[in-house]
């Protein structure tokens, strides 16, 4: 409240060197975080492949054996919370971390401090809804945990709690970040970037934030009256008690929903990075791009009831969604076009990241189509609940939303460790990906059609399933090697990957106008941007000719700053540190990581409720928020830099 | 224009986007994501209202079938009224505050007496605003101990649970700002809220405002808008 106003201008502290995991636990670089991000949701993503590949081992014959059927049920919720909250969401944080303040020219988030607290928040919840599973208590309410079959009446034990409690830390996280980059994307962006000069990734990545914002808050609520009937006998999802069966769904839907939006569209910004770069052409339709995803992000919020479309809404409500639903289709497929069009004419370069790039287009084009089947409401009842909707989100989320983050990891490894990852072992795992994951996913579609239901732990023979579900299997279990491959890859390189310079790849954006790795203060001179493609005008005038060049936004960006910090568009080769640059920096930190361990600890002690003891239960509580508020409130009364 | 956009940035003067400091950003965000979640809660109050099986009721009374007792329509509009206006007011006294704060050291216009001289009091407004802050805290701590005193609890009912979940969240709200205001109060007693602190009162008087008109829609919807 009266501390130094936080300065946009800072950079990350070069930390004296105590042991690296101190250095982590303090850090407020963005850049660092961005790699904790990465390197925990690489960790999280990998255990839910494990997951999958253990109810595919179960589904691989009739009347299976592997797995028990709640042993099934703890599987399938913790693989779809795990691959929605603890992968495809944090690697996208990754990239937000990381990139958007390169790609603004900015020196680093709105707040420092923030930042590194929604890591640690993120870190201790996923491990608090992850480790049940290794004691077989692990929530089986399904990852979407609907009411009244997750209250304490039909799902008694402390599995639900987890899962109750676990995503409300993890939305916390979310959330605190969605404020971070909001204001980062608002207010710092170098001068002379408008809005339509941003690269498309920080634009994909600016409207997810708002998604997060206004979507979060409802599935808290929803949860909040889960764990309130759960541990305080409230009668929210009482049908007994005259409650709504449908109120749950609703809740959780109007968040689930632009929840799948906040899963694509970073990986959709990354798409929209590679594929001009390696077409040595500018992104076809860019003021289209930007407009169809917020379009896309407004509707996300009208489509919501076509998860429900079997509960009988009656047919105003089923019309109405089908129509949203169908109407959410064109924004999305014309970006599918938009990329199509930016290819051609160029001079394509497959590497890696490419390949990944137009892999998404590929296989998020097969899931729009599954997709678009479901926007009606009559063929939908035939759909829902079977391995066609599975087939569906598979696609548009592995094939999709996974891809595109790989895509982005191949074509950004270089920035983050001035090392390119190896190519052959890149496209070897492209191929391998490519096959493996269209072998696991397509003949869903015909089991789905031939009515196998989801969410079943076996099934008989004699249904016409049994071949699908090996070939599946057999896909599922290739997804390993492809996987190892791409682990391998990613480890090796970091030291023994060819090194690089500033901008390997001939891209056109800021980030990579500066050295590889990035100092830690990221720009010496915050660069003046005349257009989109700013690297391009100095590098590739002929591309960028086409484009509006003006230097609206300067004048006042040097009125505004006493210091002489900025500069005309250049390229920074060398690595200098911020002291001799005098460039002031955030001081690192150890409060933001006891906030979160403070608000766990407090979550933690929600657990002896049930179970009557009361002693533990409120000695955590109690001590868990003295330790947040203590460490809060010392956080907000320390100035973030040292001096100014 | 620099002179602006240093006010506006409040004690820094790097240059923003905007003009506005990142913090005044945030809290607009946030206030974003309270929306949604205020909403989520009175969206459920309005949907299960009229629903419950059992009483006590909001708007009508209630004879319970098994034991013959009559409930009483259990809200009290006139005393409601009251700690409305109680926090409407302190919204007010916020207005004062952060207009004191502004424009402290300025010389007083001639003629100013000593009201006016009042009027630039900080601390006094402060306290004003924490004072009928608490001041509906303690009428919602009444409302919901006589509630529970004439049979309505959080289990009882969907109004029951609906209603205290709902408002309670919104006490949990204004008892957070009223933390959030002495803290500054506290500051303005350590070293005195310069202009150059405009910036944080502002932020805090933008939340305050914002549960101000949380209270209203739910005081409506509630309260006003009979069954």
């Amino acid at each position: 409240m009266a501390t130094v106003a936080a300065s946009p201008t800072y950079a990350a502290s070069a930390t004296p060197s105590r042991s690296k995991l101190m250095s982590w636990l303090t850090t407020t670089d963005h850049k660092v975080i961005g790699t904790l991000y990465l390197h925990t949701s690489l960790f999280f993503f990998v255990l839910g492949g494990l997951e999958a590949i253990l109810m595919r081992w179960q589904l691989m014959r009739p009347n299976g054996s592997v797995l028990t059927a709640d042993q099934f049920n703890q599987l399938f919720t913790m693989h779809g919370t795990t691959m929605v909250f603890l992968a495809v969401m944090p690697l996208s944080a990754a990239f937000f971390n990381y990139l958007i303040p390169l790609q603004i020219g900015a020196r680093d988030v709105a707040f420092p401090r923030l930042n590194a607290f929604s890591y640690w928040i993120f870190l201790l919840g996923g491990v608090f809804i992850t480790l049940p599973i290794f004691f077989w208590v692990a929530p089986d309410g399904g990852w979407f945990g609907y009411a009244p079959l997750s209250g304490r009446t039909y799902s008694p034990g402390p599995n639900m709690d987890f899962w109750v409690l676990g995503i409300q830390i993890l939305g916390i996280s979310s959330l605190a970040a969605s404020f971070n980059f909001a204001t980062t994307v608002i207010n710092m962006r170098a001068p002379g970037m408008n809005l339509m000069r941003m690269p498309m990734f920080t634009w994909m990545s600016f409207v997810t934030q708002f998604l997060i914002i206004l979507s979060f808050p409802v599935v808290t609520i929803a949860l909040v009256f889960l764990q309130f009937d759960r541990f305080f006998g409230t009668t929210f999802y009482q049908v007994s008690a005259g409650a709504d069966p449908l109120l749950w769904q609703h809740l959780f839907w109007i968040f689930g929903h632009p929840e799948v939006y906040i899963l694509i569209l970073p990986a959709f910004g990354l798409v929209s990075e590679v594929l001009p770069t390696n077409s040595k052409k500018p992104l076809f339709g860019y003021p289209v791009m930007a407009y169809s995803g917020i379009l896309i992000g407004f509707l996300g919020f009208g489509v919501w009831a076509h998860h429900m479309f079997s509960v009988g809404m009656g047919p105003i409500a089923d019309t109405v969604f089908g129509l949203t639903t169908m109407l959410i289709a064109i924004p999305t497929g014309v970006k599918i076009f938009n990329w199509i069009f930016t290819m051609w004419g160029g001079s394509v370069r497959f590497t890696a990241a490419m390949k990944f790039a137009i892999g998404l287009i590929a296989m998020f084009t097969i899931g729009g189509i599954s997709g678009i089947t479901h926007a009606s409401p009559p063929s939908d009842l035939q759909q829902t609940d079977t391995y066609y909707i599975v087939a569906h989100f598979h696609y548009v989320l592995f094939g999709g939303a996974i891809m595109g983050i790989f895509a982005g990891i191949y074509h950004y490894f270089p920035k983050m460790y001035g090392r390119k990852m190896n190519e052959t072992l890149g496209t070897w795992h492209f191929w391998l990906n490519l096959i493996a994951m269209n072998l696991t996913f397509f003949p869903m579609h015909f089991s789905g059609m031939l009515g196998m239901p989801r969410r079943i732990y076996t099934y008989d023979a004699g249904q016409g399933w049994e071949l699908f579900n090996m070939m599946s299997t057999i896909g599922a279990f290739l997804l390993a090697p492809a996987t190892l491959i791409f682990i391998y890859n990613f480890f090796s390189s970091k030291t023994s990957g060819e090194p690089c310079g500033p901008n390997p790849w001939d891209a056109p954006t800021l980030e990579w106008s500066i050295p590889s790795p990035p100092p830690e203060y990221n720009f010496a001179k915050i660069p003046m941007v005349s257009s989109r493609y700013p690297l391009w005008d100095l590098t590739h005038p002929e591309r960028t000719s086409e484009i509006p060049h003006t230097t609206t936004g300067w004048t006042e960006a040097s009125q505004q700053t006493g210091e002489h910090d900025m500069a005309p568009m250049h390229i920074e080769t060398e690595t200098r540190t911020a002291k001799e640059l005098g460039i002031p920096m955030p001081s690192s930190t150890i409060k933001p990581f006891f906030v979160a361990l403070g608000i766990i600890v407090m979550f933690s002690g929600l657990l002896f409720l049930p179970k009557g003891m009361m002693i533990p239960a409120f000695v955590l509580m109690l001590g868990g928020a003295a330790m947040w508020i203590g460490f809060l409130y010392a956080w907000l009364t320390t100035p973030l830099e040292e001096h100014h | 224009m620099s002179h602006s956009a240093e006010a506006a940035n409040g004690h820094g003067h790097h240059y923003t986007t905007t003009g506005l400091d990142n913090r005044k950003i945030a809290i607009w965000a946030f206030i974003g994501s309270e929306c949604m979640l205020f909403a989520s809660l009175i969206s459920t109050y309005l949907i299960y209202k009229g629903k419950s099986i059992v009483g006590p009721f909001p708007h009508h009374a209630w004879t319970d079938p098994s034991s013959g007792k009559v409930f009483p329509a259990i809200l009290n509009i006139p005393v409601t009224s009251a700690s409305t206006f109680v926090l409407l007011m302190s919204s007010l006294a916020m207005v004062l505050a952060l207009s004191a704060v502004e424009n402290r050291g300025k010389p007083l216009p001639p003629g100013a007496g000593a009201w006016d001289k009042m009027l630039t009091s900080s601390k006094l407004w402060l306290w004003m605003t924490c004072l009928l802050g608490a001041g509906f805290l303690g009428f919602q701590a009444y409302e919901f101990t006589s509630f529970v005193h004439e049979g309505l609890t959080i289990r009882r009912n969907l109004f029951g649970s609906s209603f205290f979940t709902l408002t309670g969240f919104h006490g949990a709200h204004v008892t957070a700002g009223v933390i959030w205001l002495g803290s500054l109060l506290a500051i303005d007693y350590k070293r005195g809220l310069q202009p150059s602190d405009a910036l944080a009162v502002d932020i805090a008087a933008l939340y305050w405002h914002f549960v101000d008109v949380v209270w209203i829609a739910i005081f409506t919807l509630l309260y006003l808008i009979p069954d």
